[in-house]
């Protein structure tokens, strides 16, 4: 029976869902390493998946509608980061308003401009040449849609980011100190524009990946809550983007896994395999909580001359 | 002299204040107009037919009315709580899972001993109710408190497990004997008629108001328990108290305030509310507990409107009043809206979505002026110091 459960079919699943997480994840890694907590995210994924999936279907261009999700991400972005940091509105409770914005303003565009469920051809796999052929391995790491090779790719670069440059280094000051990387002469509110304008747009193509690569539709809370989630695995993941790839993978297996076990029709009750995913994340949160790396500015709007 | 000018400054300055705090409203309430209006056209719709269609639609008539109230009702029991929470410096989300939770306890308590204890049948349900939505808010406070876990989170989650905790228990153990498959809805028996919130008509004389409508004494029970948290957080200790964590948990906690136990306190009541809501929709709508597998088939939202209208009362449960009825009536006009110009009413999400950001970014305003009073304040003693050549140790 284990042999039943645990195929190559189930790590590749795991791999694959880990993708829309892995986007996300890593957006908002950036952003609460400056101090930001974006609980919009959600609503970003569903806008930039909707966004996404709209001009795909109207012209068929793949490439054009991964853009328009950059671009849309990176307003919504932007509008987070003139809300949370010139405003300096409590981070929380706009996540939570950008959230139900763009929760009904896809619902309603989509009503709008599509109106039924439709399909589109998304993003195909690419099957890595000699590497695919490995058996089983093959299977799981080599024969992945494009944007899973994406989002893998972009932990090395976003760690990149963060250790060895310039802007990393600052992000990572003014998400522990804000008043001392103002003295020292960084501009917080750029940097942290910066990083929910970045944020944004991965968001964007995390809810892309999913409409126009990994499940090719769109329908109303295609996400079901996938942006909470997220931002509870960068917790999980200590704010690191070797954290967060751990997070994510664990997360996606667990629902890849719970998925094989109601189609096996192992005896569980299907509601309790359902639950199981948002369980583990909660214990995930709890045993997060015990971390010192928690940037010491999250969620403090920043003012010159103390607040 | 010197006094007369702080007397008169002072004056001056709450005037001032309390209309900053009112602008920032207002322009919330007409931001939001406009979003209203520019999304309308977006649809083609004429704002001002739109807006006639909800108005009918929620207040046109004696039983729109009603169904505006009936909606507003667990809205403001959920308000209440979030109010509560808000106050206390915490911010729960898990009103629908809560509502759930309160919900499935009442019926339960109901059903098993409710023929048994006849009239007490109803306190004891909202008791229940109230309880078991308290206990699992109270989970993610203590959570918040001794665990650090932020709380949106911890009870994003919970709403999620509990959904699917209502789903396992209303297709298993509570299911409906009598249905037998019928038409496959997840739903309980129907409670006891004892147990059933009577509804609520107005007689005086000849002057029948209400009469056959849906509304039911649990919005009276709502707006009871409004006017008695208010009482409650201005006038006394435990508000004060709750009050006092939300502003500054630091000095709470040197003046010897046991903040964590506030938390855990604050999310009680909030999920108590929210639980309160649940069973008063059972006992007081539906007479039985039925869904169709998501949690809006029975909140129908309630969780998540409340949190807006909670924002939109400005955190104060008598605007809480206020501010539930305006969302019922959002809600029911909503339904007319579509059915007269075509318009979605999923709009309403991202209407809400829109005003809690301008609500909470317009706390912006208040803030600056909050920071103005105090540097005139000290400006004002400066003066005296000038003029008097006194010192004076300030207040």
């Amino acid at each position: 029976m284990i042999s039943e459960i645990f195929t190559a079919s189930l790590f590749a699943s795991t791999i694959r869902l880990a993708t829309p997480y892995l986007f996300a994840t890593l957006g908002e890694t950036l952003g609460q390493r400056s101090g930001v907590l974006n609980l919009g995210l959600d609503g970003m994924m569903l806008m930039g998946a909707f966004v996404a999936f709209l001009i795909a279907y109207l012209t068929g261009n793949l490439i054009l509608a991964l853009l328009a999700a950059i671009a849309l991400g990176a307003l919504m972005g932007f509008i987070m980061a003139f809300i949370s940091v010139t405003l300096q509105a409590e981070q929380g409770i706009s996540g939570i308003g950008m959230y139900l914005f763009g929760l009904g303003m896809s619902e309603l565009l989509f009503q709008k401009f599509i109106g039924t469920p439709r399909t589109i051809e998304g993003f195909p796999r690419i099957a890595i040449p000699v590497l695919s052929d490995i058996p089983a391995i093959g299977e799981v790491f080599f024969k992945q849609n494009i944007l899973v090779y994406l989002a893998f790719a972009l932990v090395p670069i976003v760690w990149f980011i963060l250790q060895r440059t310039n802007l990393g280094l600052m992000i990572r000051a003014v998400g522990q100190n804000p008043e001392a990387a103002d003295a020292m002469g960084i501009s917080v509110t750029r940097v942290r524009y910066t990083t929910l304008v970045l944020g944004g747009i991965l968001a964007s193509i995390a809810g892309a990946s999913l409409s126009i690569a990994l499940i090719n539709t769109f329908q109303q809370n295609l996400t079901g809550g996938m942006g909470f989630i997220a931002v509870a695995l960068v917790y999980f993941g200590g704010w690191r983007p070797a954290g967060v790839l751990f997070g994510s993978l664990l997360f996606s297996f667990v629902n890849a896994l719970q998925l094989q076990i109601s189609v096996l029709g192992l005896g569980v009750p299907s509601e309790f395999a359902v639950m199981s995913p948002y369980i583990i994340t909660l214990l995930a949160l709890i045993f997060a909580s015990k971390r010192r790396d928690k940037p010491d500015a999250l969620t403090k709007p920043f003012e010159r001359g103390g607040g | 002299m010197t006094s007369k000018i702080e007397k008169s400054s002072s004056l001056f300055e709450s005037v001032r204040l309390r209309f900053w705090y009112l602008v920032p409203f207002l322009l919330s309430l007409i931001l939001a107009f406009l979003a209203v209006a520019i999304l309308l056209l977006l649809f083609d719709a004429n704002p001002l037919s739109a807006f006639q269609a909800m108005w009918t639609g929620a207040f046109g008539s004696e039983n729109t009315t009603a169904e505006t109230l009936v909606k507003a009702t667990p809205i403001l029991f959920v308000a209440i709580g979030i109010t509560i929470a808000f106050r206390g410096g915490v911010i729960n989300i898990g009103g629908e899972g809560q509502m759930i939770a309160g919900a499935l306890a009442g019926v339960a308590v109901t059903l098993a001993i409710g023929e048994r204890i006849g009239v007490l049948v109803v306190p004891v349900a909202l008791l229940t109710g109230f309880l078991a939505g308290g206990f699992y808010g109270a989970i993610a406070g203590f959570l918040k408190a001794y665990f650090d876990v932020n709380e949106i989170l911890s009870t994003i989650m919970m709403n999620q497990i509990m959904v699917q905790l209502m789903n396992f228990l209303l297709n298993g153990i509570m299911l409906d004997p009598e249905s037998g498959g019928l038409n496959n809805i997840p739903k309980t028996a129907r409670i006891v008629p004892l147990a059933q919130l009577s509804r609520l008509s107005v007689n005086f004389g000849s002057l029948e108001i209400f009469d056959r409508t849906r509304l039911h004494t649990g919005f009276i029970i709502a707006i009871v328990l409004a006017i008695i948290v208010y009482i409650m957080l201005w006038h006394t200790t435990i508000g004060y108290r709750i009050r006092a964590v939300g502003l500054n948990t630091r000095a709470s906690r040197y003046a010897g305030i046991p903040v964590e136990r506030q938390m855990v306190l604050s999310m009680f009541l909030a999920g108590g509310f929210a639980g309160l809501a649940g069973v008063v929709q059972v006992l007081g709508l539906n007479y039985r507990l039925q869904t169709d597998g998501s949690a809006a088939g029975f909140t129908a939202n309630a969780g998540f409107n409340g949190i807006v209208a909670a924002l939109f009362g400005y955190l104060n449960p008598i605007g809480a009043i206020f501010s539930s009825i305006f969302f019922g009536g959002l809600l029911v006009g909503a339904q007319q809206m579509q059915r007269e110009l075509g318009v979605p009413a999923s709009m309403i999400t991202a209407i809400n979505g829109l005003i809690v950001i301008f609500v909470v970014s317009s706390q912006f305003f208040v803030r600056r002026a909050q920071r103005q009073q105090k540097a005139d304040q000290s400006t004002s003693f400066e003066q005296d110091i000038e003029s008097d050549g006194e010192e004076r140790v300030p207040a």
